[in-house]
């Protein structure tokens, strides 16, 4: 063989092998899909899944599979976490990449990258030594400190990095034109950034809490560790209906990683629903999200 | 005009307030860890492995070594793959005439970013049913690996993308003009000056596996003994916290394997960020 | 021809240097601008012009490591000392790149007169309309001022500039560069304009087309960067005399084009 032919070898078998390589995310996915699709089969067959979708009860060991307490569960951890995360993030957002000199911003960014990089695992840690004790002094009927309240604190720390992140690129990405626009009319720079800045910017924000929201949704052990898992549709322990935030709860990913290893049969399917459904919410979530920023970057 | 300043006084000040929250709520988690952490470790600590019991008594030690193997692993099986796909979707289908390749293109990134976004609990739920169960290989590392692989592809492929796309133009023409082909020119040019930008990827992606709990929470079984083999199961230092809180409660061990855990990230974060200054020095 | 002498100024830098961190960009400049003519800054890029039209307004504020000497003038009153939010409102200024904000034709016009305490529907209303109808954009937007800013065409996305920068009914419009990003036809219309607007405003342009300079203004200034790469003042007077007897040789080679 001359080299030149060998050569030419070389690059063909080069580029089959990238492409394939190129296209094993969209195959990890579609296995990820299928395989969870099988195995909930028998659980959706049997079940149904508008029964698992409406029903509260989960009780493997009497054949009761609702999911809707860890659907509320969720959701609710969600919400609570938005409601604490949001403000900050984005506030954190619009000073670093408006407000804030260069060496405050030389300290708060790598903090932020910092609150990112660390593992889930710890912040599940933190949340029961020092969120849940705090929580705990609150005093309502039933309070351990374990809860909404407690995974929502947690979880807002946890989003928090997501969403400064990419809602701080999105005020960075308005053109500089807006700003002097506004700055020579003789705005001052709170009203340029008000009034225009944080407009132009709000599709890129909005897709942030988004992607957030998808974030949040999906954690698990953190979860896990200050949420209580008590299998209920959390409802107020008290009169205030705030205090629904002190009931305890699971999530949906809570629910799969606590009683994966030991079930079998239909609880086993069970839980694989409980994962495509998971699946399919949270793909909803980002694909809206991505669509929303495409929508701005077209704008 | 008064009124004027004062509202951008006000929002002004709201919005320092809110960058040091951010500041005060990391030093206040690290600080925590690391102030009740710390005074736990000693070398004994790092040098001898769990024996179970009621307080958690022992070190860290097979969990360290487990931690190293899932790196390895996971790398070995997420590096190729995810830096080959890097180098299809930046040097191969760029201004692509082919309709063929454009549609493979855009599928490959809808796979990249979709992955992106599945939660780890999936991913440890596929590894459970897949390796672990249809596979038969059981709670292992091979299984974590594999399942934790599906994590950290698309952190790959994006640093990757990056640090090819910053590779000059020039590199590659000069490299081409002189009769290499493609692929001479990725590997003999292209690749070497990417060198330090996917470093940090792979990096990047060592950090995550570090972190990761619920993964390997389905797949890696959690015996605390050290692992003897790609079939072992095994636990990560992360899902060691986990059961020092959980199961064992022993908060002290926890702590201190949390304290090991966050200077670890630290010590990567500080690394990624050296690498890459420097890279924009070089560019710059 | 027009005499400086006769003039009555409305602006005026004073022995005036403009420095990024180490870097002096502008060297000792002095001149001023005479109420309702039109004066061009004109010279090769990197000049300065730009930059000094900026100081005007103080836009220079927003770009960290920037420090001046020398003094700019305002009827007489140092701006550096002036309130730069008043500054603004009467030192308007009008941007290379035509740039409306993503808002409605409407709020794009209204967006100065609410910051500085117009809030009245009625009064913007007229504030628009009669905004609009000097920049010579009323005709073709009097029925769609809901429509984003965005949707109009670049030399229209200019007008409307304009008409955002007269609504705070400034005393002087600073442009720069004006019609650079547009066709010759949108070009053509935004002079005629500015000849409009001169009766009204004092006008200073940069451009770095010599013909714009001399179709439209009545003085002219030219700058060019010395051997430190800082801009000079080389020669300032009315149009007519700059292009036709330059005093000094480098305007007169720049003028015919030999450089820049």
């Amino acid at each position: 063989m001359t080299p030149g032919i060998r050569r030419t070898g070389i690059e063909k078998t080069m580029k089959m092998v990238l492409m394939i390589s190129a296209l094993a995310s969209v195959l990890i996915v579609l296995l990820i899909f299928l395989f969870t699709a099988k195995e909930a089969m028998p659980a959706f067959r049997e079940i149904g899944i508008g029964k698992m979708l409406s029903d509260t009860t989960w009780r493997p060991g009497n054949n009761q599979f609702g999911i809707l307490a860890m659907i509320a569960g969720s959701g609710l951890v969600t919400l609570g976490a938005v409601f604490i995360g949001v403000p900050l993030a984005l506030g954190t957002a619009v000073f670093l990449s408006e407000i804030a000199p260069l060496w405050v911003a030389k300290i708060v960014r790598p903090s932020i990258e910092l609150l990112a990089g660390i593992p889930s695992v710890v912040y599940g840690l933190f949340g029961m030594v020092v969120i849940v004790p705090w929580v705990r002094m609150i005093p309502a009927p039933g309070n351990t400190g374990y809860g909404l309240l407690s995974a929502s604190i947690v979880l807002a720390v946890m989003v928090l990095p997501t969403i400064a992140n990419i809602s701080e690129f999105a005020v960075r990405s308005v053109p500089r034109g807006y700003k002097e626009g506004s700055m020579a009319l003789g705005a001052t720079k709170w009203e340029t950034i008000s009034r225009v800045i944080i407009p132009a910017a709000k599709p890129g924000i909005i897709s942030a809490v988004v992607l957030g929201l998808g974030r949040a949704l999906g954690e698990t052990i953190a979860m896990i560790m200050v949420i209580g898992n008590s299998v209920i549709l959390p409802t107020p322990v008290t009169s205030n209906p705030l205090s629904i935030f002190l009931s305890r709860a699971r999530t949906l990913t809570g629910n799969i990683a606590v009683e994966i290893s030991y079930a079998t049969g239909v609880h086993e399917s069970a839980l694989f629903a409980t994962g495509v459904i998971l699946f399919i919410l949270i793909m909803l979530v980002n694909s809206s999200a991505r669509f929303l920023m495409r929508k701005g970057a077209r704008s | 005009m008064n009124k004027r300043s004062f509202a951008q006084n006000t929002a002004f000040g709201i919005f320092w307030l809110t960058g040091a929250t951010a500041v005060l709520i990391m030093v206040f988690v690290v600080g925590y860890i690391m102030v009740k952490g710390l005074p736990g470790i000693s070398a004994d600590f790092f040098t001898t492995s769990p024996r179970g019991g009621l307080s958690g008594e022992g070190g860290i030690y097979s969990t360290i070594v487990t931690t190293f193997y899932m790196i390895v692993v996971t790398l070995a099986f997420a590096t190729p793959l995810g830096v080959g796909a890097a180098i299809y979707l930046t040097e191969y289908s760029a201004n692509t005439e082919s309709r063929v390749v454009r549609k493979l293109v855009i599928l490959a990134r809808f796979g990249v970013e979709t992955l992106a976004g599945v939660p780890s609990i999936i991913f440890g739920l596929f590894g459970y049913a897949l390796f672990v169960t249809a596979l038969n290989m059981g709670f292992s590392i091979l299984s974590a690996s594999l399942a934790g692989a599906c994590l950290i592809i698309p952190v790959i492929i994006r640093t990757t993308e990056e640090a090819l796309k910053s590779v000059p133009a020039g590199y590659r023409e000069g490299s081409l003009a002189l009769g290499a082909n493609r692929w001479e020119t990725t590997w003999k040019v292209v690749l070497p000056a990417a060198f330090r930008g996917i470093s940090t990827g792979v990096l990047l992606s060592a950090g995550r596996i570090v972190s990761e709990t619920a993964i390997f929470f389905v797949t890696l079984g959690g015996s605390y003994r050290v692992p003897h083999s790609l079939m072992s199961g095994g636990r990560t230092m992360a899902l060691h916290v986990y059961y020092l809180a959980m199961e064992t409660r022993a908060f002290d061990k926890a702590m201190s394997t949390a304290a090991v855990l966050v200077g670890m990230i630290i010590l990567m974060n500080l690394i990624i960020n050296t690498i890459t200054s420097r890279i924009s020095a070089k560019q710059g | 021809m027009s005499k400086l002498e006769t003039e009555v100024t409305r602006m005026k830098a004073e022995d005036y240097c403009l420095f990024y961190g180490n870097f002096r960009a502008l060297n000792n400049i002095s001149i001023e601008i005479p109420t309702n003519r039109i004066t061009a800054f004109i010279g090769p890029s990197g000049c300065g012009k730009s930059t000094l039209l900026r100081s005007f307004n103080r836009m220079n504020d927003l770009i960290p490591g920037v420090t001046t000497t020398g003094t700019v003038y305002l009827d007489g009153r140092n701006v550096a000392q002036e309130d730069v939010v008043e500054l603004r409102k009467n030192v308007g200024m009008v941007f290379q790149r035509p740039n409306p904000f993503p808002k409605s034709i409407f709020d794009n016009v209204a967006y100065g007169p609410r910051l500085h305490g117009t809030r009245n529907r009625s009064d913007l209303a007229v504030l628009v309309e009669k905004s609009l109808k000097r920049a010579a954009l009323w005709e073709e937007v009097k029925d769609d001022l809901h429509k984003s800013g965005m949707s109009l065409s670049g030399g229209q996305q200019q007008r409307l500039c304009i008409a955002r920068a007269i609504a705070v009914e400034p005393e002087v419009i600073l442009m720069d560069e004006p019609a650079s990003a547009l066709d010759p036809v949108a070009t053509l219309r935004i002079e005629e304009l500015m000849n409009e607007l001169k009766k009204n405003y004092t006008i200073a342009i940069v451009t770095h087309n010599m013909q714009q300079a001399g179709r439209v203004s009545d003085y002219t200034a030219f700058l060019l960067t010395d051997e430190n790469r800082a801009g000079n003042l080389i020669e300032f007077g009315p149009t007519k005399q700059i292009f036709t007897t330059p005093s000094d040789s480098r305007t007169e080679d720049y003028i015919s084009g030999r450089f820049g």
